[in-house]
């Protein structure tokens, strides 16, 4: 009956879902940043643990749909051992992509799974939910952060 | 009414849903390459073709501003406004068509209490009591009144997830310090029936004021603000297969008369200087601006339209739709239902093991299936349940057995799909 929604649930997805990586509290996280979305109720929270400018280890918790926790455990394989600067700048290419369905030309390797939400407005702020969460904090900000504001 | 489908005249079931769904031209399109299964009526009802050509009609021939215009058209317009309020005074049985403020829908109705009744009589060390089940619309304005005055908001606790009020402390709860009880009649994420008139009846014997939010109950069940004996009423003429804008606040006479104004403007006043005013009688009192008219003629309509189905056979309808439902969705293994296992209104709202709500409706709407995932404007009570969203399907009389089929063959492939 779904064969045709690979849009939006493609296997990458459907399988971080299901097996979401990096899915655990980190005890001496440097920053916890806390992502809500208002729409459904989901919480995220985001654990980033630094060493120096470099994002050492990162990790989640939280519920959430299936594109909103397989976003967060896709960011979070690929984030790891990225410098702050280059988290933040994959951020802006991923938001891109969600937002426009523009894929950047180096490529956006397994994020590309989640090039189809643009197509379903209502998701995008799944998506973009645990990167946005991530992003404020390392701009410094300790606000909640509401995918409403 | 010509339009509308005879249906005393017609003995089967199945005819009859089928010459009522022909009243509705939205019901008649495909979404996503399906015939679109609307269960999503909880939000908001669809509207039928009496309704939509009574407000064309409106515009395209009557349409003026109300009162104080000489001309024709005012006159008419006025006469149509005006006989919206009596026709909704005689819908709930309100003993006058004073006792009827027309509002932009339940939420303003239930602000407008708050505003304008709660600053005049409450005071610090007062007690606002609602339930845990309440929409945000019947929890958020008396924040800010119990913000504005000091008063405290108690709650009557509900059970768990079978979603009933858990009435054994009402007694206590119902203690010298409660001013004013508001309570939802039919809960729009569980389903549950509250039974109002006998809490109203407790309240009033010991001289608290009540409101009841009835904005799930009145395109489904017939209503009397007499027997519930309540002193507030307030409804939405969108759940009810009327236009959206357009509501209705009953209240007691003798509340109104004492209350001061909601908002300030043209219409409220008989009278205006340049340093006071004096208001207008009651309901004008509370109608500041411009009306809704078309919006009133909508809700008019609407309020014939579903008097003509009937709407002892419309509770008896939904509540049918519903229990066939909650036992068709029993075959599905790990699927939990919310709210009362009998008698609910028709909303079912439920979970599904591993599947969040937001990824069953996104599902569900492939197959041209409408629902609502999310926490309905419960929050709190989403937390307090440990649930974190619902999915829900939500009928009205115009629904069939075979979307429910459907609903069920759909949510079937979803647990399959993501389960692979």
């Amino acid at each position: 009956m779904f064969d045709d929604i690979d849009d939006l649930y493609q296997q990458v997805i459907l399988d971080h879902n299901k097996s979401p990586r990096n899915f655990r509290v980190i005890e001496d996280a440097d920053y916890v940043a806390k992502g809500h979305n208002p729409l459904c109720g989901d919480e995220v929270e985001v654990y980033l643990k630094m060493d120096g400018d470099r994002i050492e280890d990162l990790s989640f918790q939280g519920s959430g749909c299936a594109i909103s926790k397989a976003s967060a455990s896709l960011m979070t394989t690929l984030v790891k051992g990225k410098s702050v600067e280059e988290a933040k700048q994959l951020f802006a290419e991923f938001r891109e992509m969600a937002t426009t369905g523009n894929i950047p030309d180096g490529g956006l390797g397994k994020l590309e799974a989640l090039a189809g939400v643009y197509q379903f407005p209502a998701r995008v702020k799944c998506a973009v939910l645990a990167w946005h969460a991530m992003a404020e904090r390392l701009n410094g900000s300790e606000e909640s952060i509401s995918t409403e504001s | 009414m010509e339009d509308t489908a005879v249906l005393s005249e017609i003995e089967s079931g199945q005819e009859r849903i089928d010459l009522i769904r022909k009243d509705f031209p939205i019901l008649d399109q495909s979404v996503r390459g399906h015939t679109l299964a609307y269960l999503d009526n909880a939000a908001t009802t669809q509207k039928p073709r009496v309704v939509i050509e009574a407000i064309k009609r409106y515009y395209e021939k009557d349409n003026s501003n109300v009162h104080r215009g000489i001309h024709e058209l005012s006159n008419r317009a006025t006469a149509a406004y005006e006989n919206a309020r009596v026709r909704a005074a005689s819908f709930i049985n309100a003993g006058s068509s004073k006792e009827i403020i027309f509002t932009r829908g339940t939420t303003e109705g239930i602000n407008l209490v708050a505003s304008s009744w709660g600053r005049k009589n409450l005071k610090s060390g007062d007690v606002i009591l609602l339930s845990e089940m309440e929409h945000h619309s019947n929890m958020v304005p008396w924040q800010l009144l119990a913000e504005a005055t000091g008063a405290d908001i108690c709650y009557i606790p509900v059970t768990g997830r079978e979603g009933l009020l858990d009435l054994s402390g009402l007694d206590d709860l119902l203690s010298e310090r409660v001013r004013i009880l508001s309570l939802i009649h039919i809960s729009n994420s569980l389903g549950t029936i509250n039974p109002v008139t006998e809490i109203c009846r407790k309240a009033k014997e010991k001289g608290i004021v009540t409101l009841v939010d009835a904005a799930q109950t009145v395109g489904h069940q017939p209503l009397d603000v007499q027997e519930i004996q309540c002193d507030f009423l307030a409804f939405s003429g969108h759940k009810m297969c009327g236009p959206t804008g357009i509501g209705v606040l009953y209240g007691r006479e003798q509340l109104l008369e004492a209350m001061p104004p909601y908002q300030g403007g043209g219409e409220m006043i008989s009278n205006v200087e340049y340093h006071q005013s004096r208001w207008n009688e009651i309901p004008h009192k509370f109608e500041a601006g411009t009306p809704n008219m078309a919006g009133a003629v909508g809700l008019y309509t609407a309020m014939d339209y579903l008097d003509k189905l009937g709407r002892d056979w419309i509770d008896e309808a939904d509540r049918e739709l519903a229990d066939y439902a909650v036992n068709r969705l029993k075959e599905l293994p790990e699927l939990e239902i919310l709210g009362p296992p009998t008698g609910r209104a028709g909303i079912v709202s439920f979970l599904i093991k591993n599947v969040h709500a937001h990824d069953i409706v996104t599902l569900t709407d492939r197959c041209g299936i409408a629902l609502r995932g999310g926490h309905h404007c419960n929050q709190p009570l989403m937390r307090k349940l440990g649930v974190e969203s619902t999915a829900r399907a939500s009928f009205s009389f115009y629904n069939t057995t075979q979307e429910i089929d459907r609903l069920v063959e759909a949510l079937k492939e979803i647990q399959k799909f993501f389960n692979q």
